[in-house]
């Protein structure tokens, strides 16, 4: 296997990046977004599974109602679904897919997968309190200086440094 | 004019370009770093500062480019989605994304992009964010009360603080460019590098620092299309030199009850004064409004004139150069005032017994007149009104 590419450059890709997301509010007037994706996949699984229990909870019948599109067609999802694309692409040509389990030079396969599920799990609902995520608060709420966005973009790196010394053992040697 | 979702573009369409987007997100994502937990904790350990560059790069550049098109009337600010401000949640949640992410080693959206070179640890962060997501939906009535509490509304953080966007565009700009130097001294030490950097790249970064400041200054001081149209038209006041196309109160009655497809009866007063009485047929664009967006397609089109009408001689002339300046279609005004076109039709006085015929016509033509239009208005009334437009404000958020 040829060796991975380097990286580009950080702040061309910032700048690109930047360009994408006024491009995104330029046409649709909102910004960008990931974790609304996983919202509508759990609510068509719900849908999907135990449609009793979604016709029977508030929540479930208040996103049918504002979304009579169904949770599917979100603008969220197909960006998700591209971004899958253009990630597999981008890796593509820098010559770094392939299937990896990426973690600290201490922690055990089995940790790494049980601290990913629960980081994950802690993010998406943190995510849904916060009313976004990284790029659906933090990006995209900065571009348009909103109060609420940088607030929460503030508390998830204001946090995340707080708390990093304890963690040290997952990351570093 | 921007945001071309909906009336430029359909929603169905936008789900196209949703998809296209993303492409260009996800691709910019990976080509930067972020499909590795090593590049994205590097942060928070201090070895590797590539997120906050990406990170504050992007929002700098969004923000800048914003600022840069509402200005110039490219894209109507008022419209587009600003994160409500629930205080209590926004903190709250925040934290807690924070402590997921030095856990996890991801956020949402570099987890799925690293899935896609098939990073295990990013599919495995994935799934835990879906049962996230599904565990606050069924904890939902227990955490509503926080959801909700300590609204401040779709605020932007300028207003909070009582500035202008500009003034805090350039505060952020500069806190950005502060923050990447500094992490650049942070960076090299950690990593026992030496403060060098790559030749020729020196001239690269001075250049792009100084187009952002340059960005932010046209901002700040040139004069925007809403500033160069009232300086248009404050100039022609001034100069008396626009001939005004005129419509006498009879001939635009005959043309209400004849010829209505072919005008706009536009008032633009205050709403209040249009609700108290209006022309009949006449639809409401108050002065201060006649730039939103929804109205534009009524000042860029040739199949009718636009006829204004107000109170006041100024107000009416000031109307009639706005939509000149902002728009191309055909402009009248009114000769008389609403008030003025309320007594001749709808409280002419009775012609003495003994006056001319002509007075006698004239009243009688003014009665009937006025009879017609109100017949005509209630028989309109079933059909929806054609060239008024709704505002549509945008929804977001994750």
């Amino acid at each position: 296997m040829t060796k991975p590419k380097p990286y580009m450059n950080p702040y061309l890709a910032g700048f690109l990046l930047g360009l994408v997301l006024l491009a995104t509010i330029y046409i649709s007037g909102r910004g960008l977004g990931a974790s609304g994706a996983f919202k509508s996949v759990v609510i068509a699984s719900v849908e999907t599974f135990a449609p009793q229990h979604a016709e029977n909870t508030a929540f479930y019948t208040g996103f049918a109602k504002d979304n009579p599109g169904g949770p599917w067609k979100n603008f969220l999802v197909f960006e998700v679904i591209g971004v899958i694309i253009g990630g597999f692409f981008s890796g593509v040509i820098g010559n770094r897919v392939g299937l990896k389990l990426e973690k600290g030079p201490r922690v055990t396969n089995t940790l790494r997968v049980v601290t990913a599920i629960l980081g994950g799990a802690l993010f998406g609902f943190g995510s849904q309190v916060g009313r976004g995520c990284t790029s659906g608060a933090a990006l995209s709420g900065m571009a348009v200086l909103s109060l609420g966005g940088i607030l929460t973009m503030a508390a998830i790196f204001g946090a995340a440094y707080g708390l990093a010394y304890f963690f040290r053992k997952l990351w570093l040697k | 004019m921007g945001p071309l979702v909906p009336y430029i573009i359909s929603e169905e369409f936008g789900l196209v370009i949703a998809l296209a987007i993303g492409v260009a997100f996800g691709f910019v994502l990976e080509q930067a770093g972020f499909s590795t937990t090593k590049k994205l904790v590097g942060l928070f350990y201090g070895y590797d500062f590539t997120v906050l560059r990406v990170f504050f790069t992007a929002g700098v550049t969004a923000m800048a480019g914003v600022l840069l098109l509402g200005h110039f009337g490219l894209l109507d600010t008022s419209v587009i989605y600003v994160n409500p401000a629930f205080i209590n949640s926004a903190l709250i949640g925040g934290a807690i994304m924070g402590v997921g992410f030095i856990i996890g080693g991801f956020c949402p959206g570099t987890s799925v992009c690293a899935m896609a070179i098939g990073k295990l640890d990013a599919l495995a962060f994935v799934g835990g964010s879906i049962l996230g997501v599904f565990a606050f939906i069924e904890g939902f009535p227990l955490l509503e009360k926080m959801y909700h509490a300590n609204n401040l509304g779709q605020i932007k953080i300028s207003e909070y603080f009582g500035m202008s966007d500009i003034l805090f565009g350039f505060l952020l700009a500069a806190v950005a460019v502060a923050a990447f130097i500094a992490t650049w001294y942070i960076e090299n030490r950690v990593n026992k590098r030496k403060n060098v950097l790559e030749p020729g790249m020196k001239n690269k970064y001075a250049l792009a620092i100084a187009t952002l400041f340059v960005v932010l200054g046209i901002v700040a001081f040139l004069p925007g299309k809403e500033d160069i149209i009232n300086m248009q038209i404050a100039k022609a006041k001034r100069q008396q030199s626009c001939v005004f196309k005129e419509i006498p109160a009879d001939k635009l009655a005959d043309d209400i009850v004849n010829n209505f497809y072919a005008l706009n009866v536009i008032d633009v007063r205050p709403a209040e004064a249009y609700e108290e009485w209006h022309l009949p047929m006449a639809i409401n664009i108050p002065f201060d409004q006649m730039l939103e967006r929804q109205n534009k397609a009524i000042f860029n089109q040739k199949l009718r004139t636009n006829i204004f009408y107000a109170d006041d001689d100024t107000l009416v002339r000031m109307a009639c150069l706005k939509a000149k300046f902002a728009g191309d279609s055909e402009n009248m005004i009114l000769s008389e005032s609403a008030e003025e076109f309320r007594k001749l039709f709808f409280e002419p006085e009775i012609p003495e017994a003994g006056s001319g015929k002509q007075l006698l016509n004239i009243y009688n033509y003014r009665t009937n007149a006025a009879r017609k239009m109100l017949e005509m208005e209630a028989a309109m009334k079933s059909r929806s009104a054609p060239v008024k437009r709704e505002v549509v404000t945008v929804r977001g958020g994750c």
